[in-house]
């Protein structure tokens, strides 16, 4: 892979981000009550630490990350611990453990919220155990624990940071409203995770489509005159903001199958993570609110909320004016990946980026679409952007033929929607893809515990036979002195 | 609050089947044009009775192999079908013929393999051979286009392809206005050992361009296939593939010889080239996957039109050639699978 890689696939797509990008951000005061899930997005739940009936300070810790995977969870505000159980959350499965806590009104804050007095004093290995501590999760849409990833690239070795501030799902203008009004965090945040993930130098990504976002960011980075922290400006392609593409597209290099960003020496973290660093270092906040675009035409003012986290779903909406029309879809994230909730009491996790709300104006494309016979017609391998053939992938997932899934990719697929999208005979492609690496995963796992019982039968036999082997030899040896006294005695001698 | 759960994507970009095949048949308007008004109306006959034979067909084969037979009548396929068989054949085919020719293309080129999707082979080559096949000489009596000689009327045309479509006998009161193909004259002159010149300085073969008649034909089919291209309904790999497939052998073989081989304008300007490049072997379910398969399957099928266009024994090559490159595509595919990003090639 010594050539710069070219992957031009993706499309461009109807933004859709006028409206909510027109308006200054929305700082949404703390609710009543928050939902804090224990899994914030990643798949993997933290640990409570607290108990119904626990009064919490705000900034408290009330779960922590004992696994990797996991992100430690605060009391964005102060309260009482009122229940403690499963319930819808906007995660993979939909149900997470949820800590609710009723606010007291109170202004009282936690004794471990204190500013990073000198980031640059603070060893890399420091900055990463801290930044657990707070909490600190990707803000771009997976959730992700930031210190597990820039770990694991020290000790990679990679040697450049891409910053994505690409935002390249339609719906979605978060970042670009962060990076117009808060560029001075996201850059004094880029240079704490450079050193954090030990990378030489931080790129910093956006789509052509954000001018005054690039305009922001290049002015913050003047300022600061780091000839290791650059910009580059990328086309507007979906899906470019994708880590792997957008690494391909800043660095010239793939990241290989089946391995990490890190392997191809680059770490990716999002422009808002960046931020939500700063924030953490100038006010010792651990991560406790996030910005969230709520927007569709199901919502009467579309904009940019900042609003703590575990804020029902709900209370974001009523922020920007509340329902209008028909709405019928509540989506965490864009309209090409987000997932659809349930319920709108659902709390506000640090990996959605998006509250979009639609109506048939929006979904009614997706809503009128009749399934017909695939016409190989070829237009889904046109636009993927892992170079896949989803028509192919699509005969060996009806066929469930897991090992032409797995030569065709169905793992490299980044499920980023766009086979569907372009099908014209309107086959669910993705989710078939979804179902078809379920289904791979659950038989490798029935593969590995059949050969695990192999084994251990195996072996057991084997212990049994050497077992009778033994008795017999024994047999044999007090069977043959008893039959041959004489011969034994003899033969002592010699 | 309740809310519906589906997954994502949400939206489509509601480009649909249907709506494909509206804009391919939107896009034979030209050629179907100029086929009328320089063949006479013999082309909208047998456009006729293929529709309705074809969408008989579908519905038949649907219900019996106990199907919904709505949304695949609907969704436009089958008259794609009826489409380029009607306008394959000769204009003056008896109706029965044209019919039958479309219920084997219905029956035998798509169902018997399970519709829509499912078919390795064009379904209106396979009607097309089979009737080349079976009745050679109707197959290859065609109108005498009205820009040769001007004595003839479009009335006159009418009348013929009337008398044509209805099986009436064509060799006495018809006598001169019929013939073969440009293609097929010139084939038959050169096996009187006359030479490309000769024959093409006869005026009633060949135009400015290409072949009489059928230049004006081919030059509508690409316009209506740059058309598609524009839509970006047909992607540029099989039509230029194809095009280069023909047109690079005839090139080379006319600087070689240009007495006995057609040049690469002549080529390009006859018989089936433009419909066949731009409308029949783009049809994607019979066609390799890949882009890269896709170029070697047109030039394939460009290669094998040039080979029995040249030493083959029938006029134009193009139906044998997108069969034998239909029956190639798993071969194809198979060594054309594209690099999975972040895998070794």
């Amino acid at each position: 892979m010594a050539a710069r890689s070219t992957f031009p696939a993706g499309l461009v797509l109807d933004a859709h981000k006028q409206q909510a990008c027109e308006s200054p951000i929305i700082e949404l005061p703390l609710p009543t009550q928050v939902v804090l899930a224990l899994d914030q997005g990643a798949g993997y739940s933290a640990e409570p630490v607290v108990a119904v009936g626990d009064a919490v300070a705000a900034g408290a810790l009330v779960a922590r990350a004992d696994h990797p995977f996991a992100s430690a969870v605060h009391a964005p505000l102060a309260g009482i611990i009122v229940a403690m159980e499963t319930r819808e959350a906007a995660v993979q499965g939909g149900r997470s453990l949820c800590i609710v806590i009723d606010g007291s009104g109170a202004d009282r804050i936690d004794d471990s919220v204190r500013p990073v007095t000198d980031p640059a004093s603070l060893s890399p290995e420091e900055l990463v155990q801290r930044m657990r501590d707070a909490g600190i999760a990707g803000l771009g849409g997976a959730g992700f624990p930031t210190p597990t990833k820039l770990a694991s690239a020290r000790e990679l070795g990679a040697h450049t940071l891409v910053l994505n501030g690409a935002e390249c799902e339609p719906w979605i203008c978060c970042d670009d409203a962060l990076m117009r009004s808060a560029a001075d965090d996201v850059v004094l945040g880029a240079l704490i995770l450079r050193r954090a993930a030990g990378t030489v130098r931080c790129v910093i990504a956006i789509e052509d489509d954000k001018p005054a976002a690039i305009a922001a960011v290049t002015k913050a980075i003047e300022r600061l005159r780091d000839d290791a922290l650059t910009l580059a400006v990328i086309p507007a392609v979906y899906p470019k903001g994708a880590e792997r593409q957008l690494i391909t597209a800043v660095a010239g290099v793939e990241v290989p199958a089946g391995g990490l960003p890190a392997d191809a020496g680059v770490v990716c973290q999002n422009v808002a993570t960046a931020a939500a660093v700063a924030r953490w270092a100038t006010r010792g906040e651990p991560m406790l609110s996030r910005i969230v675009t709520v927007t569709g035409s199901g919502v009467a003012h579309p904009g940019n909320v900042r609003a703590a986290i575990g804020t029902p779903l709900a209370a974001l909406i009523a922020a920007c004016g509340g329902y209008r029309g028909a709405p019928l879809r509540l989506i965490a994230g864009g309209s090409m990946t987000g997932r659809a909730l349930p319920s709108d009491e659902v709390g506000l996790t640090k990996s959605m980026n998006c509250v979009l709300v639609t109506t048939r104006d929006d979904i009614g494309s997706r809503l009128g679409a009749v399934e017909l016979p695939c016409i190989r017609c070829g237009d889904c391998a046109s636009v993927c952007p892992a170079g896949l053939l989803p028509q192919q992938l699509l005969r060996a997932a009806l066929a469930d033929a897991h090992d032409a899934l797995r030569r065709l990719g169905v793992r490299d697929c980044i499920d980023c929607g766009l086979c569907d999208y372009v099908c014209p005979s309107q086959i669910p492609l993705a989710d078939r893809f979804r179902h078809a690496r379920r289904r791979l995963l659950e038989a490798e796992a029935m593969a590995n515990k059949a050969a695990a019982a192999r084994e251990r039968h195996e072996l057991h036999k084997r212990r049994l036979q050497q077992a009778a082997t033994a008795e017999q030899r024994a047999f044999d040896s007090v069977r043959n002195r008893a039959r041959q006294p004489g011969d034994g005695s003899a033969g002592d001698g010699n | 609050m309740r809310f519906d759960t589906s997954p994502a994507p949400h939206v489509i970009a509601g480009y649909t089947v249907p709506r494909v095949m509206f804009q391919v048949l939107f896009a034979l308007l030209p050629a179907g044009i100029a086929h009328v008004a320089l063949f006479g109306p013999g082309l909208l006959l047998q456009l006729s009775v293929a529709c309705v034979t074809a969408l008989l067909a579908e519905a038949a084969a649907l219900r019996w192999r106990g199907r919904d037979a709505a949304p695949a009548l609907k969704d436009g396929s089958v008259l794609v079908t009826a489409f380029l068989l009607a306008f394959s054949i000769p204009p003056l085919l008896p109706w029965w013929l044209g019919a039958l020719g479309t219920a084997l293309a219905v029956l035998l080129g798509k169902h018997v393999f399970g519709g829509l999707g499912q078919n390795p082979f064009n379904p209106a080559m396979v009607g097309y051979a089979i009737l080349l096949v079976s009745f050679p000489a109707e197959m290859t009596r065609w109108p005498v286009p009205m820009d040769v000689d001007g004595t003839r009327t479009w009335s006159e045309l009418a009348q013929l392809s009337f008398a044509g479509f209805y099986g009436a006998d064509l060799a006495v009161r018809w006598d001169g206005y019929t013939g073969a193909t440009a293609l097929d004259s010139i084939r038959s002159g050169l096996d009187l050992r006359y030479t490309l010149p000769e024959l093409l300085g006869r005026g009633e073969i060949a135009g400015t361009l290409g072949a009489r008649g059928f230049a004006w034909i081919n030059l509508a089919a690409l316009a209506g296939g740059l058309y598609l291209m524009a839509r970006r309904i047909v992607r540029w790999h099989i039509p230029v593939a194809v095009l280069g497939g023909l047109l690079v052998p005839s090139f080379i073989a006319h600087g070689l010889d240009s007495g006995i081989a057609l040049g690469p304008a002549m080529q390009a300007f006859s018989g089936a080239t433009m419909l066949a490049a731009f409308f029949i072997a783009t049809d994607p379910v019979s066609a390799a996957t890949s882009d890269r398969g896709r170029l070697w399957y047109g030039a394939g099928i460009g290669l094998i039109a040039w080979i029995i266009r040249t030493w083959g024994g029938y006029p134009d090559g193009f139906a044998f050639a997108v069969l034998l490159m239909n029956l190639a595509v798993p071969f194809i595919d198979r060594y054309t699978v594209p690099r999975i990003y972040g895998r070794q090639p």
